[in-house]
């Protein structure tokens, strides 16, 4: 009997769900709690869990956010699309996965590497993965479970993720379209009346002007950026 | 590939941290930077948890804003202070484990000429003395005597500076560390001969004071890898908690080792010498 997957917190490095018997689904099919299903059961589950917990938040990866081939863009376009239709929804990006010291801005940016700390801080209770590259979504959302109470939703390109508790498989533009009608179907259902609009910005500070800064701005640490006066490169050969 | 990867999603720029909007606007991507520009741009490796006054930071700083083409460039390091600045710059960083990266380096470096046969790809390798010099010594000498076509960068700090103070090859003769009571034993390796011998096509040594010559060096190791063979660089970056140098004094210690057995070198083949009259020599002509 596999394990039921559920929304955490599971303790300290929980055994991951595919050393406990859950196993990914065949093409046409999703998990949902650790157990296969029919696709249509599963998005319901997963749009009912974005309507009705707190802060439902969508968390695109590099996959999605970088413009790197033409079904990049048409799947960003979608998850655009999807999260106009989910009452409040945020959108808080990974654009890559390097590591972030001394500190991240939980509130601008999640980090696969800890992804609990901007979970947290948002008190977020429902999650979207989307375009993030399987072997750190597999590392995120094994974590999230660990120590958050928050439900993970992977809309996977690829077979899909044990330790999320809905895992959608084979997922591009066309598939995300099909889950965001899916999800407006429910929320009709559950007499949640939203107008469609854009979540809010990125609440990032302000970008500097660097076209304005100058040596001179780095007092006295310019003396590391320019040669002093009269130091000149020595000429090779 | 290239600079696609290095475009937003339409739409997505509002949803977008603005460091990655300011990277993409400002930064170095597919622009030709001098790097007495360095503040004027948004640079590839901002913050970092290295210590205050590290001389390897400064280095590993002005070695981003040196870089020809970032959006096409993967950096190599492994365990040693490096890597700490290193993985957190907006280039792609492969970590090898301790030794193997000049081995590593091989593999991508000839993965990425078959992937993308039409494109420039570089692959630099920056690791400590410890990494190249001691334990990785087999792996890299091997990577050189099959001259294959990277850069490999020693930041050289003379000591094993994260595992409390061991002497390394490259620490100086005599030096008193806090793992080696009794100073040590032998001569500083010479890795710059090492590095001609066993088949680098082009080899440095320099003291990080200016930043305009370490663009340059690192420049010419990276383009003479592009198209002739291996290539090496042996920067001088003290380690300041190591040695017990202030803050305020690196920066003349780095001075004071460059008159002393730091003095800038440079050393290439016949043919690198030539490409590099040849590239060099353009824009005058050009003046002209």
């Amino acid at each position: 009997m596999p394990m039921e997957v559920l929304p955490g917190p599971a303790g300290y490095i929980p055994t991951p769900a595919a050393f406990e018997g859950v196993e990914l689904p065949a093409p046409g099919k999703a998990l949902l709690h650790g157990k296969i299903v029919d696709e249509e059961l599963a998005m319901r589950e997963a749009a009912k869990a974005m309507l009705t917990r707190r802060n439902p938040t969508i968390f695109p990866g590099p996959l999605v956010l970088w413009g790197w081939n033409a079904g990049a863009m048409e799947k960003a376009k979608a998850v655009l699309e999807l999260s106009m239709e989910i009452p409040n929804c945020r959108i808080i990006p990974m654009p890559d996965y390097r590591p972030k010291y001394p500190k991240i801005d939980p509130e601008a940016e999640i980090n696969p590497n800890h992804p609990n700390l901007t979970i947290l801080h948002n008190k977020i209770e429902a999650c979207i993965f989307v375009g993030v590259h399987c072997h750190y979504a597999n590392l995120s959302l094994r974590m999230i479970r660990a120590g958050t109470n928050c439900f993970t939703i992977a809309l996977c390109a690829e077979m899909g993720h044990e330790d999320a508790m809905v895992s959608l498989r084979d997922v591009h533009a066309e598939e995300i379209r099909k889950f965001r009608d899916v999800l407006v179907q429910v929320r009709n259902e559950l007499g949640i009346k939203w107008e469609p609009k854009m979540p809010p910005e990125n609440p990032s500070l302000p970008k500097e002007e660097y076209q304005t800064l100058s040596v001179l701005d780095y007092g006295e640490y310019s003396y590391l950026l320019i040669p002093r006066r009269g130091e000149h490169v020595t000429e090779t050969e | 590939m290239g600079l696609e990867y290095v475009r937003i999603s339409p739409g997505f720029e509002k949803y977008m941290p603005k460091d990655y909007v300011d990277l993409v606007q400002y930064g170095q991507f597919g622009k030709e930077i001098d790097v007495q520009q360095l503040g004027q741009f948004k640079e590839l490796v901002e913050e970092h948890p290295m210590c205050a006054g590290c001389f390897m930071a400064y280095f590993v700083r002005v070695f981003y804003a040196s870089l020809p083409k970032p959006e096409d460039t993967i950096v190599i390091g492994t365990a040693g202070c490096a890597r700490l600045a290193l993985s957190q710059a907006a280039v792609p960083f492969i970590y090898g484990n301790y030794g193997d990266t000049n081995a590593v380096a091989s593999g991508l470096k000839r993965a990425l000429s078959i992937r993308f046969p039409d494109k420039e790809k570089d692959v630099v390798v920056i690791a400590g003395d410890g990494g190249l010099i001691d334990i990785g010594f087999g792996m890299t000498m091997h990577s050189w005597f099959r001259r294959e076509k990277f850069t490999t960068i020693m930041v050289d700090n003379e000591v094993y500076g994260n595992t409390g103070g061991q002497e390394s090859g490259m620490s100086p003769r005599g030096v008193q560390l806090k793992m080696a009571p009794k100073g040590k034993q032998f001569d500083k390796i010479n890795a710059v001969e090492l590095a001609k011998v066993a088949g680098c096509v082009y080899v440095a040594k320099l003291a990080p004071t200016n930043p305009k010559r370490i663009a340059k060096t690192v420049r010419r190791a990276i383009l003479a890898a592009r198209h002739f063979g291996p290539t090496f660089i042996h920067a001088y970056t003290s380690c300041n908690i190591e040695y017990s140098i202030p803050t305020e004094k690196v920066l003349e210690d780095a001075r004071k080792r460059e008159k002393q057995d730091f003095g800038f070198y440079e050393w290439m083949t016949d043919e690198v010498k030539e490409f590099f009259e040849e590239l060099e020599r353009k824009p005058e002509e050009v003046k002209a």
